[in-house]
């Protein structure tokens, strides 16, 4: 038994046996070709290119009815390698003035090709010249007339291991059922093949030097495609520890999967909108096949880190627009900075000494109200991206209407200029607050009457409530989101809400806790916002839950005196 | 002669699938036509070329059309960036 060290592209554990892919080691010659012949040889070479056109062309019709367009251009960019003047002209003009045979002349225009792509910093990029080597090892392969070793030809389930894998060879993968996992010598991160890999769900490993020298035919291989290894010849052992590994990833991974295209809904098909939260560099493109209800709330904080001066309205413009591009019609929230006074000086607005307690301090629409250049600059850049979108605003820390009345009055100011200037803007855009000051729960009533939502800001609310600072060792313990306390607190915020037709959504941590989560939707909340990381999770547990079940619940979880008997309650209820 | 600069919109930049659209689009025309990144040029009529420009999302790529038909073969192009490639 053998365990060798690689790069894991991705996650995943199979048990097989090796299907060794071979490389076409054809020995490349360079020979003189007496001038009478250089006719016959570039009429070979171009033999050799239209057979691997028809060759591309079958390929080309097997990828789009298996697979589809998009893929199918694939075959087509390697049509155009093939028609490339640097094949077709310059291989060409270099057999006739060379006098070289065509396999030599078509190899050294490849490398040189190749060799273009060393400037290339960027490894995805770089990683493109295996299109180029490819298409070239087609047509090699037909001017020898040699038969390339295929996927196509895998009779039993395998796993692939391979110096290289090749674009081609992914496509053949995509179409053989046989395929369980793959492992190569090159390759990084970020290669084609792992990108392959992660779309495919296969479990493949990738960067391991000499694999494909190390391993035979037939041989029994596990892949384990969350560490980078691959155990050669395993023991028995070895192997049984791997299918309990595997088992128990298969039981989160998959079902997980399975469920990304299914609706939000409870057991008792109740909806339960499911948002996120993101951050700015979180992948959008990657949340958008998540098939959420939305952005429950997006962090704009990040735009005022680690620089001297006021992010401008453009620059904050240009942010907001990429996150709003591809995201039409769900509803996104983006909530007003929520930066400390710390921050502030950094950016030369006013010294401001350090707080003792920046988290009663002088923070979030606190600070923006003191100096509304900052609230204006925000907000205008969320009025200009508006047009045509669903986006929303949020914002943090409000403790009283006289603070709730001069962001509205603020805003309306902004309208004002931005008709004045002729700029367009969404007229109805929601407005809604988040509830993390314990006040801003009680005099909630009052609030409503000028906005459209709220959400619950649960881990600065349960850290107000209970007067617990949760970063601080002595008193962490008792920072407790079962309290008593804060699920009175919750209560009261959704009947007062939803006594004024107003929605709740929580986007605190509670949101994606197994328990809590269904603590809140049992109270009434109507959404949940989760990172991303967890929104499959939080699907999952609702889809789990029973709605009657819970609501049916939450009297008695109000009247309970304590947190360890409401976790027994909900436990016993999710068992 | 026209001269453009354009923005790589869709995600992945110009893997192969763009640059054969790419190459695919600017060989129907007779016109010449040059695409420079950072200072290094290629010609856009060779998928190979195209690879090497390293093209990521984000980046801006100036694009000449110089001869015959360059109006038309600019049209195309731009057409093709503004379509985020088909992607």
């Amino acid at each position: 038994m053998i365990i060798k060290k690689g790069i894991a592209a991705n996650i995943g554990i199979a048990i097989g046996k090796t299907y060794l892919l071979k490389e076409d080691n054809i020995l490349i010659e360079k020979l003189r070709l007496p001038k009478d012949k250089v006719k016959a040889e570039v009429k070979r070479f171009k033999e050799a290119i239209a057979k691997t056109k028809d060759e591309l062309n079958a390929i080309r019709e097997q990828v789009l009815d298996s697979l589809g367009k998009q893929h199918a251009r694939l075959i087509d960019a390697h049509h155009m390698i093939l028609q490339d003047p640097l094949i077709t002209r310059d291989v060409t003009d270099m057999i006739s003035n060379q006098c070289v045979n065509a396999e030599y002349a078509l190899s050294e225009k490849i490398i040189s090709a190749v060799k273009k792509f060393d400037r290339i910093e960027d490894d995805f990029f770089a990683e493109r010249k295996n299109e180029i080597l490819d298409v070239g090892k087609r047509i090699t392969a037909n001017l020898v007339n040699q038969e390339k070793t295929s996927i196509k030809d895998l009779k039993e389930h395998a796993i692939i291991v391979a110096h290289n894998i090749y674009p081609s060879d992914t496509l053949h993968m995509r179409r053989s059922n046989k395929v369980m996992a793959f492992c190569m010598d090159v390759g990084s991160k970020s290669s084609h093949t792992a990108i392959f890999a992660q779309n495919m769900g296969m479990p493949a490993v990738v960067g391991l030097g000499d694999i494909s020298r190390m391993v035979k035919n037939g041989m029994t291989l596990i892949i384990d495609g969350e560490e980078g290894n691959v155990v050669l010849d395993p023991t028995p052992e070895m192997v049984e520890k791997y299918k309990k590994k595997r088992e128990e990833l298969h039981k989160q991974e998959h079902y997980l999967l399975k469920i990304k295209k299914l609706p939000n809904v409870t057991r008792d098909s109740k909806k339960v909108n499911i948002m996120v939260n993101l951050d700015p560099d979180d992948n959008f493109a990657d949340f958008k096949t998540y098939n959420t209800d939305g952005i429950g709330l997006f962090r704009t904080e990040f735009l005022y880190l680690n620089r001297n001066n006021i992010p401008n309205e453009d620059e904050q413009v240009e942010v907001y627009k990429k996150l709003l591009e591809n995201n039409k019609e769900l509803p996104v929230i983006i909530r007003t900075a929520d930066i400390g006074g710390d921050k502030a000086s950094n950016m030369g607005i006013k010294e401001i000494k350090n707080e003792e307690n920046p988290f009663m301090g002088f923070r979030g629409i606190r600070l923006f109200l003191k100096y509304p250049d900052l609230l204006k600059t925000q907000l205008k850049a969320i009025l200009r991206v508006s047009p045509g979108t669903n986006v929303q605003i949020m914002i943090p820390m409000v403790t009283s209407l006289s603070e709730l009345l001069s962001v509205k009055q603020i805003l309306a100011e902004i309208k004002t200029e931005l008709d004045r200037k002729g700029l367009e803007y969404k007229k109805d855009i929601p407005l809604g607050i988040m509830v993390e000051v314990p006040a801003a729960a009680l005099i909630l009533d009052h609030l409503l009457n000028e906005i459209d939502f709220v959400s619950i800001g649960t881990n600065d609310l349960v850290q107000y409530v209970l007067a617990v600072d949760r970063v601080n060792q002595y008193v962490s313990e008792l920072y407790d989101p079962y309290h008593p306390a804060i699920l009175r607190l919750i209560n009261l915020i959704v009947q007062t809400a939803h006594k004024k037709g107003k929605k709740v959504s929580v986007c605190g941590e509670m949101a994606g806790d197994h328990l809590a989560g269904a603590v809140l939707l049992g109270l009434g909340v109507d959404a949940l916002s989760v990172p991303l990381k967890s929104y499959l999770k939080t699907k999952q547990n609702v889809r789990n839950l029973s709605f009657e079940r819970i609501s049916g619940l939450a009297p008695r979880l109000l009247g309970v005196s304590n947190s360890e008997e409401i976790k027994e309650i909900i436990l016993k209820e999710l068992q | 002669m026209i001269k453009k600069d354009l923005r790589i919109l869709n995600k992945l930049g110009i893997h192969a699938r763009p640059a054969g659209l790419i190459a695919k689009t600017c060989s129907r025309f007779v016109c010449e036509i040059k695409m420079i990144k950072d200072g290094y040029e290629i010609n856009p009529k060779s998928i190979m070329g195209i690879l090497t420009l390293a093209a990521g999302n984000g980046s801006v790529i100036t694009v000449i059309t110089d001869g015959k038909d360059e109006e038309e073969a600019m049209d195309s192009v731009e057409q093709l960036f503004n379509n985020k490639f088909e992607e």
